[in-house]
């Protein structure tokens, strides 16, 4: 199934199999408009790539389903839920189901790699300290890191502060994660490692995954849907092999 | 006209930042753990600065004043007005100016790092609330230990200026004492102290606020930073011209 989105963007897809739905999303800063009428919808259990050139807003996007940003115009659907029209208390419920794998990793570089995963889990679960303590090891292990967990962020290479980073978004077990470029910066042996990382956790857990990159090697790893953004649209909206086949200049121009 | 419309801006900005502290002081979760953690890092590790700054304070005064009285015949009075000095306006002042160089820089080069590394959204979507967590604690911190360090501060001036006079004139201790307490009122040693808290509110607020908000890379920080002390000493200055003034209106002169 390939569809190109209108120009009003408005898609009435609404429906329970969808995670999440953006429809005719708008933001700007300023005088600068970043996004201008994006829509998208992401089947539960799917991996989803958000792809296009630099500035074309998908940071921005991927900031809108969390709540990190308000739209000026147009709707973001989460698992049901309006996310800029819920109040604080509600957000923080819907936060917790939704893993932020950060672009830099966001580590927080004041405390070990432990720390950084039981600060998690200490405010958000009723787990004793041993219980804590197991789960840490046994995520840390899943990215196979298993010793880094006294090492600070400092003393981590790019590749396995992402992985780290990882661990921490999964660390409550949500039902999606959102990637703000996985892979970007990292030698093709990281990407490969992150990607499957990535892939793993939809086939152990059904995670919804929505990936923002331009690598295409980890958008061919992860990605069994794709929408291209250009200029703060959807340009195009279909599976890799369909975008890849399209005659439009932009996505010749970006596949190469 | 632009230029002033935007610095109202950012004082209504922050206002707006100061009342939010307030409303989310008393809402739980409280952050018990990072509160200490901050007020040590606010505290201890200030407090050499504050002594050495005390201390030089103290033996610089007791020197620069002691040929001036003698010269009135007044040596005697030195510890009173070394004492009334101190502890009513110059440890105060002197110890929050320095305050807000390192905690206000600090606050905000810290704040602002965290913001630019994503590190204060990735808070934000652990649901881990970063403005309690980041902000309230440090507010508390500097608001508990600003009136601390100025206690500390005091003394060790009065202690400088004390060695001072023992070398230069040979001073007996107890006399020194006596005379410096005897001019010194209650209000006086408890109003100059508490509104060190005020001061410690405002580097805080202002370190927090330039950190916060920090949009961009780096240079950005090291702006956020320089603001911080620029204006958080500049508020300092401004709150104690005030503050003096209402403690002549409640207490006299």
């Amino acid at each position: 199934m390939k569809h190109t989105v209108d120009q009003s963007g408005n898609i009435s897809k609404f429906s329970d199999g969808y995670e999440i739905e953006i429809k005719n999303l708008h933001k700007a800063f300023g005088e600068r408009k970043i996004l201008r009428g994006v829509s998208v919808c992401i089947r539960r259990g799917s991996t989803f790539a958000v792809m296009g050139g630099s500035g074309t807003g998908k940071s921005v996007l991927l900031k809108h389903m969390v709540g990190l940003m308000e739209p000026d115009s147009g709707e973001v659907w989460v698992q049901g839920h309006q996310v800029d029209q819920l109040d604080q208390s509600s957000l923080n419920a819907l936060r917790l189901r939704i893993g932020y794998l950060f672009q830099g990793g966001a580590l927080f570089d004041s405390m070990t790699v432990a720390e950084n995963l039981d600060f998690v889990l200490r405010r958000h679960s009723t787990m004793s300290v041993s219980e804590r303590t197991e789960q840490i090891q046994e995520a840390i292990a899943w990215v196979n890191l298993p010793h880094a967990a006294t090492q600070y962020p400092a003393e981590l290479s790019g590749g396995q502060k992402k992985r780290i980073a990882l661990a921490r978004a999964i660390i409550l077990s949500p039902d999606i994660l959102l990637c703000d470029e996985p892979t970007t910066g990292l030698d093709p042996v990281s990407v490969r490692t992150v990607s499957n990382l990535i892939m793993r956790l939809k086939a152990e857990r059904g995670i919804t995954t929505v990936a923002i990159t331009h690598d295409l090697l980890c958008a061919e790893i992860i990605a069994d849907h794709a929408a291209f953004l250009y200029q703060g649209k959807t340009l195009a909206e279909g599976t890799l092999d369909e975008l890849r086949a399209s005659q439009h200049p932009q996505l010749r121009e970006f596949f190469g | 006209m632009r230029g002033v419309k935007k610095i109202l801006a950012e004082v209504g900005a922050i206002a707006t930042f100061s009342g939010m502290v307030f409303q989310q002081l008393f809402q739980r979760p409280f952050e018990g753990r990072e509160l200490i953690r901050q007020m040590d890092e606010t505290g201890s590790k200030s407090l050499v600065l504050v002594l050495v700054t005390g201390c030089s304070i103290g033996i610089v005064l007791s020197m620069q004043s002691r040929g001036t009285l003698a010269r009135f015949g007044a040596e005697a009075v030195l510890p009173s007005m070394l004492a009334l000095s101190v502890v009513k306006e110059i440890g105060p002042v002197i110890t929050s100016l320095v305050l807000a160089g390192r905690l206000g820089a600090g606050i905000a080069a810290e704040l602002g790092s965290m913001r630019v590394t994503e590190q204060i959204d990735a808070l934000e979507v652990s649901a881990l609330q970063p403005f309690k967590y980041l902000v309230i604690t440090r507010v508390l911190a500097c608001v508990v230990m600003f009136p601390l360090l100025t206690i500390a501060c005091d003394i060790v001036a009065l202690l400088g200026g004390y060695a001072e006079s023992l070398l230069s004139s040979d001073l007996d201790y107890r006399l020194f004492i006596d005379q410096a307490f005897s001019s010194l009122r209650m209000s006086d040693v408890l109003f100059s102290t508490a509104k060190t808290s005020v001061f410690g509110f405002l580097v805080s607020i202002v370190g927090c606020y330039s950190g916060y908000h920090v949009r961009g890379g780096t240079r950005e920080v090291g702006q956020a930073a320089m603001r911080a002390v620029v204006i958080g000493s500049l508020l300092v200055l401004l709150a104690d011209v005030m503050m003096v003034r209402l403690s002549l209106i409640l207490f006299g002169g």
